[in-house]
């Protein structure tokens, strides 16, 4: 299954996603980065590696991040992960993460579970 | 010439300025950003200084490609990825070397602003970093063509850096945090912008 890791510059927005996420896909491999190692606010290098490293399988991880350094910070882990199958995806948290884990769960591929996460950011909430 | 000792010196003063400077970067900050800037900086800086020790005997290069691996894993703001890529690509124009010159610095400072760009793919005008760090290479880039002193040279770069801070005040905010606040982000100056001129400031310090 591909693996999904939520990166924030909050530990609890980062879990919350997690939570979520698991509601609707419990088998689906999924870790949290928030926060800086303190517990603080921000986005560490660390964290974010060993999120990606503790769902990694052949299958893949895609990485969802909520803004600025999320994103620059998780493009420098990966740039140092050559040979892995990690990819950043550009979509809305909580639809793109529930939307990825469902389809990884069934079993989709690496860019099945990254375009339904994708296409989560164009769905009218109502 | 500047060996590595020296760069050593101007890091241990970065780190020394950064600290001093920090409420006040975190003050920047606060009206547009997520107020944050300084403490993180001063964080990140730290343990930099922490771990010259380790690196003292190495090059130049590796010098700088530890700082900027320490930043960006300890800043936790977006100044983390983007100072830590600038340092990493500093280091890896001058790799291998234990003295550099004037131009060598020239090729340091290309690689930071190149290294900047293609993180957080700025361009001028956005209200950022950017804004300082392209006018003061120019000016550094100039002075070091027509064959001036590295003190003449980088008080070149420092004043056009403070200008690109100052035209940070009448811009609105296109990139970073600070674009959720639009309009209101004129008049306030940017602080990447800011704590990039206090870091060249450091270095010119030193000539």
């Amino acid at each position: 299954m591909v693996g999904i890791v939520m990166v924030s510059h909050s530990k609890t927005l980062a879990e919350g996603v997690v939570e979520l996420a698991r509601l609707v896909a419990g088998e689906c491999p999924m870790a949290a980065a928030g926060g800086l190692e303190d517990g603080s606010f921000g986005t560490s290098y660390e964290k974010i590696e060993a999120a990606i490293d503790s769902v990694y399988s052949d299958d893949g991880v895609i990485v969802i991040m909520d803004m600025g350094s999320s994103c620059m910070t998780t493009e420098m882990v990966i740039e140092n992960m050559e040979g892995k199958r990690v990819e950043m995806v550009d979509c809305p948290m909580v639809e793109g993460a529930v939307a990825a884990a469902a389809e990884s769960e069934g079993g989709a591929s690496l860019d099945e579970v990254k375009q339904a996460a994708m296409e989560a950011a164009g769905e009218a909430k109502f | 010439m500047t060996d590595s000792k020296k760069v050593i010196e101007i890091i241990k003063v970065m780190a020394e300025i950064i600290h001093e400077n920090a409420q006040f970067l975190t003050d920047l900050d606060a009206p547009i950003g997520d107020n944050d800037h300084g403490i993180n900086m001063d964080r990140g800086f730290q343990k930099v200084l922490s771990d010259l020790p380790g690196v003292e005997k190495d090059d130049i290069g590796a010098i700088l490609k530890k700082t900027g691996m320490d930043l960006v894993s300890t800043v936790g703001g977006s100044s983390g990825p983007l100072y830590g890529t600038a340092f990493m690509k500093a280091g890896a124009a001058v790799a291998g070397k234990y003295e550099i010159n004037s131009s060598d610095f020239v090729a340091i400072m290309e690689a930071a602003v190149g290294g900047v760009q293609l993180r957080g793919k700025a361009e001028k005008g956005e209200k950022t970093m950017i804004d300082a760090m392209i006018p003061a290479l120019e000016a550094i880039k100039k002075g070091v063509s027509e064959g001036k002193s590295p003190a003449a040279f980088l008080a070149d770069g420092v004043a056009a850096a403070k200008e690109g801070v100052e035209y940070t005040k009448t811009i609105i905010a296109t990139k970073g945090r600070a674009s959720y606040v639009g309009e209101r982000s004129i008049g306030h100056q940017d602080p990447g912008a800011t704590s990039f001129t206090l870091l060249l400031e450091s270095i010119a310090a030193l000539y």
